[in-house]
Formats: structure tokens, C-alpha cells, sequence
């Protein structure tokens, strides 16, 4: 490594402070410190590494556990709930009836596979904690479980993190990123105690993929590999964001192949871990044959493909030792195998046995295809692109020493850093399309960071206590010719060195420090309230709950016959079901857009045609959210252009221009005359009403929660006489 | 000693007094609970009506139309008198309907007691009761009202009746054709009884049309082709407003509550005076000796009054082919039987009703299945068919409605999973190749490594 880097490192002899050059010197000081206090400090070290991983470990879980203390022990969100409902049902009934769970409480009148269309990574995670500790004789309830098993990943994602570190660049790096990682304000928004989605656990499944696949590349052991394929069976039963990896890894393949980097230790690691990969994410049902049929997986299948050539090409050339006929031989087989490859691709795609990409994959590499093809992709806020102030609120100074990292690991490039070089660039971009991507890259941003910090701190200690050691053995003897070496180029910078490394360190640790306060800030103030139940400072300052949702959810649980059918806007589906024990029209399980798009439909039809629409569908209850008394901002009407757009998506008879006066969306007086007349104005009225005292031919208020942000309707049945 | 026995006898009688208070506290129970059997108003059981409230604009009229009364008494109604205008008229006491049915011989009431108005007349209706509405020359705009809201509207014109050269009542004197000899009954021997109605109903009054929005009104008794609404002691100034066989004479209409509701636009046509005179229509040489007023009037209250014509659909059963529990699931492609009993109303017990056309449907937004049920003539219908192969929630629906039949519309919700992962078939002859290929694979992959491994 060292013997590569050493002829950038005249270039670099000018900068004050230049990296390679100190390493080189660390190793030297490492050596020569090591001399006189061997073993003391061997484990000086290791208890302090451990002691601070200890601490790390600690950390991560705790700061987690705001919206514990501050609310109570629940559940968050609206995909949480479906996600404990779906572990409550895998501890009562047992791994096979979930296997096979047919949910008619769902997206009635369809119902849904849930054992079909689920990642079951999380639950089956959840539920293995469960009984694990029941075995152990703790009388824990699975809620409690459920709400604490996101923080508990966020730490055991610490611990990869160091070992990830380490693997690319030195323990000290793994310490920070370690550091780093288990408070960034970016991976705690998904990971707070009551969290439960499947983000919370595919996160350390996703890094412990990448460690064990770099370790893979970097030893060419098959053990490793085969690690790194169970890794991401683990990664592909949690998440549907795995074929990040299986895009990701190909790619990097690529990129080594391209630059000549190609080595056995590559084509072990990668074969093994996607032969095998495959084979064992084939065992998740939601996933199936898609590592073979869908274009999303093609690119790793191709370039598993591209090794074999390239194996097969060394082979050839180990044998030929003429360069002219193995030219020749190149070429034709290039020809040949790209050939038949795009044939392949073509043909299998034409036929339809590869399907094409998916719009959520294409709304990726263009972030405004959904918006003009997919509504219902860009319906999702944590779908919109993102905005420069939430990378800087998720990432803080992270963001500036991304690039600082990109540099060092520029200056050491290894297959290792390459790696995470690749991972950081595209999942930066990713981010950069979708809100929610931004978690994917938050490892990668603070690995790369936590390299640019480790290296900063680690060259300017040295520089500092190298000049200590100059002072205290300039009077010592022997000294090698390396020693006088460094030491003449110590005597180069001395002016600025001390106190310019003082004073940079200590701007390093004012940043660090900033960083923490504002990780925990934003932690304690923007991540950690439930969502289901809303806190607002009222008029003395003090802490006003809102806890309407669960009071509406309760009252249907109570108030309605078991078999009644309740229609929300998605959103609220799973907490339906989940809470309030009842049949849902539809759900946050997206999967059927024309049943999404009645429902929108629905919604914004006159109350007539609306009624029409929810007889077929048997509704009974019609459930909206109403913002206008609390001044609750996200209430359906907020979402209501998105239910004309998805409601127009399938039936033209919505058309969007009706709802908005002048391209202008508005509630109040000046609303357009369609919009004013729509079932779901009718429903959840904006703060200044435009259309007051709206009478109800068809429903009938059943229910309104004590702070009227939850209205319940009923809808009656067909007039008696006519 | 004294005191503690003293205190003992105290305890015992206060034990005593428990006793009898927990005695008394359960036959009041007993009571209460028997309460809703004792004075319910439309029961499931027995459907025709026993309480029946009559609202007179004066009480001639109970002497000048007994025989209607009197055979409504002997067919054992309980008949309530009332005016129309008493202030203390009331329908319902404490949420209880103290009636079963309403009679409103009152047409030029303008307004009812208190307690009782349009509202609540509608709201009788709408939990379930029935009613009769009979109007005249006087009719108000009270009971005009009443009719609209049941999908039947009146003419507007207050001084116009129902007149028709060609087919009124041949009588002494030479009148203005207003005493009508109808004859074009409805077609259904549910709603008028299986004995024909030979002789015409005679009918005087005025003429009301049915509501094209309204789909549950039927005309019982048209008018002609040649009647028409107009005032007969002017001239015509304009063409009438009604005529013809839109006219309807009588008409009923049967709630989605089966609720029933009669109304007619004479209420002579209850008088003694019609059910004993003989008529004769002017276009026709025969002459009845007692026209059809009394048996038309005796067979349309059957029916009013559900003693005719009233189903019920009970023990909707099913369950897989060869077993007897009813499962919470079905799977797709299980082969399973449904029952439903359906029950006519006799006016004094259930009987089987017997029918070829029940059908049920398996029903997920559009039915999937239609069968035919078959009956075994003891009122079980029955039908075995296979689940489609398709999930999702789906409903038995046996949606019967046959015309002056109540309308059944029985649903029952089912859901139909997939099959699990251990249905499928395990192993299928046609894969053989590729079962073959895959271990033919394994074992020469395992040959070729010993050979390439130790082969030197």
C-alpha cells in the first residue's frame, strides 16, 4: 500500500499537511513508541477501543429513547403499525400461518397476501428477540420489543460501522465512524425507540453486507463471501432497498474490472456471494424470481457474466503466449459474448420473462418521471426530492467532511476504498432524488467522514507529539536515516506547525462537538414525536398532547360492528387495521393503484357520485382528518390534490384544473365551484371556510374526536321509500 | 349473650328481607326481559299487524264504512279510533310505536295533534309499519304531502277527479261520469289473492300519479284509457294534466323496509255504500250484483297488512363438500354446498314457500357465481358450486325480489384465501426433466471434482 502511495508522495511533500506522508510517519512513530512501552500500550489501546466502542454502543441506544420518555412506550407512524400487527400475528400464530397470512381485513374487497407481500426480515427479527427473551424468563410484551428494536439495531450498527472502518482505512477511523454513525441525525430519523419499519433493521443488514463483502474482496476468502451472501439474504428479507446492493456491487465489480484491479480475490468474492445471494433471496416470497426475470436485477447478472469472460480470457491468454493471436482472440470473444448478452436481453424482455423496470426504479435515476407518470410514488413526501436544508439538518458538518474524505480516499485508493468511494457517490445522489434515500446514505457518509476526521486529528497528534519526541530524543543517539529524514522536513514547517496544528485541532473538536449538540437537538426536537399522537406548546408554553387519533381509533373499535368497512385516505389504512381492528378499503400498502384511485375518486366526486362509489365498495364508515380547528397542517385536505391526481390517474372523469382557481390550489372562498361540492371538501374543510354549513344528504357524522382533527362519517343507507 | 343473639336475629332478617327483595328483583327482571316479546311492534316472527290506529276527520265515517272496519276487526285487528285533529294523538310512548299500522281516513286534515306530523308519519313508515292513505275531493296538502314523500304525487288540481266516458258505473241517475267502474288490476295474485276479482271496483275520487323516480311504487289499480283528471263542473280550458292508464286509482308501495303503504285516491271506495252496490260498466252487457270494492279492499289489506306475501330467509348455512362445520375461510377451487330457508307468512304460521328462481350469487364487487337454488318443497333451498379461483373477500348474496313478495337481500361475508404454501403440488410429472437435470448436474459436478482433484 505504503510502496504505491510513495510516489505521490513527493508531490505532496509541499502541503503542510499531507496524509500519506504522515501515515508513513505514523508507522514509523508506531514502531518506534512501540519500542519502549511494547506492551503497556498494546493494551492501553485495546481498553480504550473497546471502552469507547462500550460507550458508543451505549450511546446509540439511548439517544434514541426521547419519544419513550417523553410520550409513552408506542408505536409510530403509519407503516409501523402494520409492521407490529403483522409480528403480534407471527408471536400468536407461529412462522407458518404468517407465512401463508391471507388478510381479508385489508384492502377490502381484494384482501391481501401478506405473507406474499412483505419483507418479513423485521418481524421475524422482532419475534426471535420475543421468545429468545420469554426463554430467558422475561415477562416482556412484544409492543415493548417491537418499540425497542430499531434503537438496538442502531447500536449493533455501531459496532459494524467500526469493524467497516477498520476494514477500509484504520481502527481510529472505525472508532469515529462508529462515533459518527450512532448519533447522525439522518439514520435516528428512522431508527427512534417506537420506529418499527423495516428501515430500522435493513440499515445495519446493509452495511453488514457491504463489511463483509469488502472483507470478502479484500482476503478472497470463501468464507467471508459466503457471510456477505447471507448478510444480504438477511438485507433482501428486510428491505426492498436491497437492490441498491445488488446494483451497487455490480457496478463497483465494474469499476475495478475497468481499471484493471481486476484479481482472483474479486471474482471469488463476487461469484460466491451472487450465486449464493440469489439463490437464498429466491426464499422470500415477495421477492421470488425477480434476481432473474426483473431488469432491476439484470445488471448483476451481466456482469457475473462479464467475470466468467474475463476469467476465461486469462485463462486464455496463461495459455497462448502469443499477444497478437490473443488480441485477435479479445475481440471475437467481446464480440461474441456482447453480443449474445444484448441478444439475450432483448429477447427476454420482448417476450416479457424480463419484466421492465419499475417506476419507483426509473422515478430514481429520474427524479421527474413519477411526478409526471406515477402519482402515487410522488404522493409520498419522503418520495420529493430533496431539500439542501434537510441534507444539512440530517448531516451537519458531516456534509463538509464528506468531500475532505473523498480526498484521503482518493489519496489511498485500495479496492477497499474504492468501494466506499462508489457507495458514497451514488447513494449522495440518491439522496439528493429522495427524502427517504437519504438514510441509505448516511453510512457512507459517515464512514467517509469519519475518514477524513481520523485522518485530520490522527496527522495533526502526530505532528504535535512528533515534535515533542524530536525535542525530548534530539539529544538521544542512533537515530535511523529515516528519522532524519522526517525530522528535516519537521524543521521545514516548524513556525506554523505547532500552533497551526493546535489550533486546527481544536476547530476539530469545537465542529465534533457542535455536531453532537446539534445530532441531539434535532434528535430531541424533530425525530422523536410519534406522529400518531401531536404535542404543541400552547399559550403558557406548556406541552399541549393531541391524542385524537387513538381516541378515533378506539371509538371504532368500540362503537362499529366487527365486519364494518371504513374509508380513509391511505395513509390511515394500516393504523386502522392496527388499532382500531377494522376493514380497510385501502391501506399504505400501495400495491393496487385503481383501488387507490376509487377511493380518491371517491373523495372528490360530488356527494352523490360519491355515494354511488362507496355502496359498491360497502362502505360503512368514512374516516378524514380534519386540520381546521387545531391548525393541524398535514389533514386531508392538504393531500387532497394528490387524491385528484391519483383518483384522475385511472378515471379521466377527475381532471385536476377543476379543483384550482387559476393554477392556484385554495380552500377558502375563492375555491373553484367543484372543488367546493366534493365529497371530500364536504369531509375536511379547510380553516376559512369557503363553503360553510354543508349539509349531508348521504352521511351522517358519527363521530369527532375531542380536538376535531379525526372525523368519523357514516354513510347511510339507501332512502327507505325511494 | 342477649346481644349477640339479638344481633344474629337482626342479621337473619335482614337475610329474610334480601331474599324476598332478590325474589321480587328477579320477577321484575323476568318482566323487563319478556317486555319486548310482550308489546313489539313488527315482529320477526309474526309479521301481519294487531294494532291498528284509524284517523277519522269525523266519526261518521266509522258507521258509514263498518263493514270495512268490521272485517278488519274480524280478520283480529285491534282498531284505534281516533280524529285526526285529537291533541292527544300519539304514535309512539316512551320510543315504543304503540301501533303496527296507520289508517288515514282523514283527507282534509290540515294538520294532525301535536304529537304527530308529516315526520313522524314518515319516520312510522320508515321503522317499519304500514300504512294506508285515502284521499278525496278535499284532500289537504297535508296528505297530498304524505303521498309525494312515499313516491306517489296527487293532481294539483284541487277540484279535479277522475272522470271516464267510457268505462263509469251504469247507474239510475245520469251523473258526470266521476263513479268509475275499474277493471285493470295488477297481474299478481300475491298482492290481490289467487281468486280472480270478477266484478269492477267502483271508485270516486281523485287521481294520482306515481313518481317516475320512485321504483318501489306500483300501480294496483289504473284507470282506463279514457279517464282523465279534470274538474267535471267546468269546461275544459286546457288539456288535463293527467290521463289515461298513467292515472293510477290505487296504488301501493313496498318500503326497502317492507314497510307497506296503500294509497288511493277515494275514499268512498271503502264505503259501505260501494261494497254493497251492484255495478255494471257502461261498455259492458254484464251486470254484478255486489261490485268488486269488498273483495279488491279485503285482499289489498291482506296484503298491506302482511298476512300475505311477507318472506323470510333464515339459517343461511354453507360449508365444504363432505363436511358439516361452517369454516371462517374458504380456499380458492373448494367445493362447497349453501343452504338458506325461506319462509311465506300465511297470516298465522310460516310454510315453506316453494319457488324455482331463488338464486344466490358469489359476490366480490360482481358475482363470480349465479346459481340456481333447488328447494326440496320444505323451504330449504339449497346448491353446491366451486369457489373461483380468485382471493379476496366475497359475500353469499341471496338478493330475492319478486313483485308483492318482500324483498329478501340476505348477504354473508366470506373471505377466500390462496392456497397455502404446502397445497401445491409437490411434485409434477411434467418437470421430471428438470428434476432429472438438476441431480444429474449435482452428481456430475461432484464426479468431475474428485476426478479433477485426485486425478494426477
Amino acid at each position: 500500500m505504503l510502496a504505491r502511495t510513495e510516489p505521490i508522495n513527493g508531490t505532496a511533500k509541499p502541503k503542510p499537511v499531507s496524509s500519506p506522508m504522515n501515515n508513513f510517519k505514523s508507522d514509523l512513530l508506531n514502531s518506534f513508541s512501540l519500542k519502549s512501552l511494547k506492551l503497556k500500550t498494546k493494551q492501553q489501546e485495546l481498553l480504550i477501543r473497546v471502552s469507547i466502542l462500550c460507550l458508543v454502543y451505549v450511546l446509540a441506544f439511548i439517544t434514541r429513547l426521547f419519544s419513550v420518555l417523553r410520550y409513552e412506550s408506542m408505536i409510530h407512524e403509519f407503516d409501523p403499525y402494520f409492521n407490529y400487527r403483522t409480528t403480534l400475528f407471527l408471536t400468536q400464530k407461529g412462522f407458518y400461518d404468517f407465512w401463508n397470512w391471507f388478510d381479508s381485513e385489508s384492502w377490502y374487497p381484494l384482501g391481501r397476501i401478506i405473507g406474499g407481500t412483505l419483507y418479513p426480515g423485521l418481524m421475524v427479527t422482532a419475534a426471535i428477540i420475543y421468545w429468545t427473551l420469554r426463554f430467558l424468563r422475561f415477562a416482556v410484551h412484544i409492543r415493548e420489543v417491537c418499540v425497542l428494536t430499531a434503537p438496538f439495531f442502531a447500536s449493533n450498527t455501531t459496532i459494524v460501522a467500526y469493524f467497516f472502518g477498520k476494514e477500509i482505512w484504520d481502527s481510529g477511523a472505525g472508532l469515529v465512524a462508529a462515533a459518527l454513525i450512532a448519533i447522525c441525525p439522518g439514520y435516528i430519523s428512522r431508527s427512534v425507540a417506537g420506529s418499527y419499519d423495516n428501515e430500522g433493521v435493513a440499515i445495519f443488514a446493509l452495511l453488514w453486507t457491504f463489511y463483509l463483502f469488502v472483507k470478502a474482496v479484500n482476503t478472497g476468502s470463501l468464507a467471508w463471501a459466503l457471510a456477505s451472501a447471507f448478510g444480504y439474504f438477511y438485507m433482501v428479507s428486510a428491505w426492498g432497498g436491497y437492490v441498491f446492493i445488488i446494483n451497487l456491487i455490480p457496478l463497483y465489480v465494474m469499476v475495478l474490472l475497468i481499471t484493471g484491479r481486476y484479481s482472483l480475490r474479486l471474482y471469488v468474492a463476487y461469484n460466491c456471494m451472487y450465486v449464493l445471494g440469489m439463490l437464498l433471496a429466491m426464499q422470500i416470497r415477495f421477492v421470488g424470481f425477480q434476481h432473474v426475470q426483473s431488469g432491476e436485477h439484470m445488471a448483476a447478472m451481466g456482469v457475473f457474466f462479464l467475470m466468467q469472460v474475463f476469467y476465461f480470457l486469462d485463462w486464455v491468454k496463461y495459455l497462448l503466449n502469443d499477444a497478437k493471436l490473443f488480441q485477435v482472440f479479445l475481440r471475437i470473444t467481446v464480440t461474441f459474448t456482447v453480443g449474445v448478452g444484448a441478444i439475450a436481453l432483448g429477447v427476454g424482455t420482448a417476450s416479457g420473462y424480463i419484466s421492465p423496470w419499475t417506476g419507483r426504479f426509473y422515478s430514481l435515476l429520474d427524479p421527474t418521471y413519477a411526478k409526471d407518470h406515477i402519482p402515487i410514488i410522488a404522493s409520498v413526501s419522503e418520495h420529493q426530492p430533496t431539500a439542501w436544508s434537510s441534507f444539512m439538518f440530517d448531516f451537519h458538518i458531516l456534509l463538509f467532511l464528506f468531500p475532505a474524505g473523498l480526498y484521503f480516499c482518493f489519496k489511498r485508493l485500495s479496492d477497499a476504498t474504492i468501494f466506499i468511494v462508489m457507495y458514497g457517490l451514488t447513494s449522495m445522489y440518491f439522496a439528493g432524488v429522495m427524502v427517504r434515500l437519504i438514510l441509505v446514505a448516511t453510512p457512507a457518509v459517515c464512514l467517509i467522514s469519519a475518514i477524513a476526521v481520523s485522518a485530520t486529528i490522527k496527522n495533526l497528534t502526530l505532528l504535535l507529539r512528533a515534535k515533542n519526541k524530536v525535542a525530548q530524543t534530539a539529544s538521544a543517539k542512533g537515530i535511523g536515516s529515516a528519522k532524519s529524514s522526517s525530522k528535516g522536513l519537521l524543521d521545514q514547517s516548524q513556525p506554523f506547525h505547532r500552533n497551526g496544528a493546535i489550533a486546527l485541532l481544536l476547530g476539530a473538536f469545537y465542529l465534533l462537538s457542535k455536531y453532537a449538540m446539534h445530532c441531539t437537538w434535532v434528535t430531541s426536537e424533530a425525530y422523536s414525536s410519534p406522529s400518531i399522537v401531536l404535542a404543541a406548546r400552547g399559550a403558557h408554553g406548556n406541552r399541549v398532547i393531541f391524542d385524537d387519533y387513538r381516541e378515533a381509533y378506539f371509538w371504532l373499535r368500540q362503537n362499529t360492528p366487527p365486519d364494518a368497512k371504513v374509508m380513509s385516505w391511505w395513509d390511515y389504512g394500516y393504523q386502522i387495521t392496527a388499532m382500531g381492528n377494522r376493514t380497510v378499503i385501502v391501506d399504505n400498502n400501495t400495491w393496487n393503484n385503481t383501488h387507490i384511485a376509487t377511493v380518491g375518486c371517491a373523495m372528490s366526486s360530488y356527494e352523490d357520485e360519491a355515494y354511488e362509489i362507496m355502496r359498491s365498495l360497502d362502505v360503512d364508515y368514512v374516516l378524514v382528518v380534519f386540520g381546521g380547528v387545531t391548525g393541524y397542517s398535514s389533514d386531508d385536505i392538504n393531500k387532497f390534490l394528490w387524491m385528484v391526481r391519483i383518483g384522475g390517474g385511472v378515471f379521466p372523469v377527475i381532471k385536476e384544473p377543476d379543483y384550482l382557481v387559476n393554477g392556484e390550489y385554495r380552500v377558502d372562498k375563492g375555491a373553484s365551484p367543484k372543488m367546493l361540492n366534493c365529497l371530500m371538501y364536504d369531509r375536511a374543510r379547510g380553516v376559512e371556510i369557503g363553503n360553510k354549513d354543508v349539509k349531508l344528504e348521504y352521511l351522517e357524522e358519527a363521530f369527532t374526536t375531542s380536538n376535531w382533527i379525526v372525523r368519523i362519517y357514516k354513510v347511510k343507507p339507501p332512502n327507505n321509500r325511494w | 349473650m342477649q346481644l349477640v343473639s339479638a344481633c344474629t336475629k337482626t342479621l337473619l332478617d335482614s337475610r329474610g328481607k334480601a331474599a324476598a327483595m332478590e325474589k321480587f328483583s328477579i320477577s321484575i327482571l323476568l318482566i323487563i326481559s319478556l317486555l319486548p316479546f310482550l308489546c313489539s311492534s313488527f315482529s320477526q316472527e309474526s309479521p301481519t299487524d294487531r294494532r291498528i290506529l284509524v284517523l277519522l276527520d269525523d266519526f261518521s265515517l266509522k258507521s258509514s264504512h263498518s263493514i270495512f272496519f268490521s272485517s278488519l276487526k274480524s280478520r283480529g285487528f285491534d282498531l284505534d279510533f281516533k280524529l285526526a285533529d285529537d291533541p292527544k294523538l300519539a304514535l309512539q310512548r316512551y320510543g315504543q310505536y304503540l301501533y303496527d299500522g296507520l289508517v288515514l281516513f282523514s283527507p282534509s286534515v290540515e294538520r294532525f295533534g301535536v304529537a304527530l306530523d308529516l315526520a313522524a308519519v314518515l319516520d312510522f313508515v320508515d321503522s317499519g309499519h304500514d300504512l294506508i292513505v285515502a284521499a278525496d275531493a278535499s284532500a289537504s296538502d297535508l296528505i297530498k304531502s304524505i303521498a309525494t314523500e312515499c313516491g306517489v304525487d296527487f293532481d294539483e288540481d284541487p277540484s279535479a277527479l277522475v272522470i271516464d266516458h267510457k268505462t263509469f258505473a251504469v247507474s239510475e241517475i245520469e251523473g258526470d261520469h266521476t263513479l268509475i267502474a275499474a277493471d285493470d288490476f295488477i297481474q299478481s295474485d300475491v298482492i290481490l289473492g289467487k281468486t280472480k276479482i270478477e266484478a269492477p271496483v267502483l271508485f270516486k275520487g281523485i287521481a294520482h300519479s306515481i313518481n317516475g323516480a320512485n321504483g318501489l311504487a306500483l300501480k294496483v289499480l289504473s284507470a282506463s284509457p279514457s279517464a282523465y283528471s279534470a274538474n267535471p263542473s267546468s269546461k275544459l280550458s286546457s288539456p288535463p294534466s293527467l290521463t289515461g292508464s298513467t292515472i293510477s286509482l290505487v296504488s301501493v308501495m313496498q318500503a326497502r323496509n317492507n314497510a307497506r303503504i296503500m294509497i288511493t285516491g277515494s275514499l268512498d271506495m271503502f264505503s259501505n255504500r260501494c261494497f254493497r252496490s251492484g255495478v255494471q260498466n257502461a261498455e259492458s252487457a254484464i251486470k254484478y250484483d255486489k261490485s268488486g270494492n269488498e273483495q279488491f279492499v279485503a285482499e289489498l289489506t291482506k296484503w298491506i297488512f302482511h298476512e300475505r306475501g311477507h318472506l323470510k330467509a333464515v339459517n343461511v348455512r354453507h360449508h365444504k363438500l363432505g363436511e358439516t362445520d361452517e369454516p371462517a375461510m374458504y380456499r380458492i377451487k373448494d367445493d362447497l354446498e349453501f343452504y338458506v330457508e325461506i319462509y311465506e307468512w300465511s297470516g298465522k304460521s310460516w310454510e315453506p314457500y316453494v319457488a324455482n328462481d331463488a338464486q344466490v350469487q358469489f359476490y366480490m364487487m360482481s358475482p363470480y357465481v349465479l346459481k340456481t337454488l333447488s328447494t326440496d318443497q320444505k323451504g330449504l333451498y339449497h346448491t353446491t358450486f366451486k369457489v373461483p379461483d380468485v382471493y379476496g373477500v366475497f359475500q353469499f348474496k341471496v338478493e330475492y325480489e319478486r313483485l308483492g313478495y318482500t324483498s329478501l337481500s340476505l348477504s354473508k361475508q366470506i373471505p377466500v384465501r390462496p392456497f397455502r404454501h404446502n397445497e401445491y403440488e409437490r411434485f409434477i410429472t411434467t418437470a421430471f426433466p428438470y428434476y432429472g437435470a438438476s441431480f444429474a448436474t449435482m452428481a456430475g459436478f461432484f464426479i468431475f471434482s474428485f476426478v479433477y482433484l485426485y486425478n494426477k
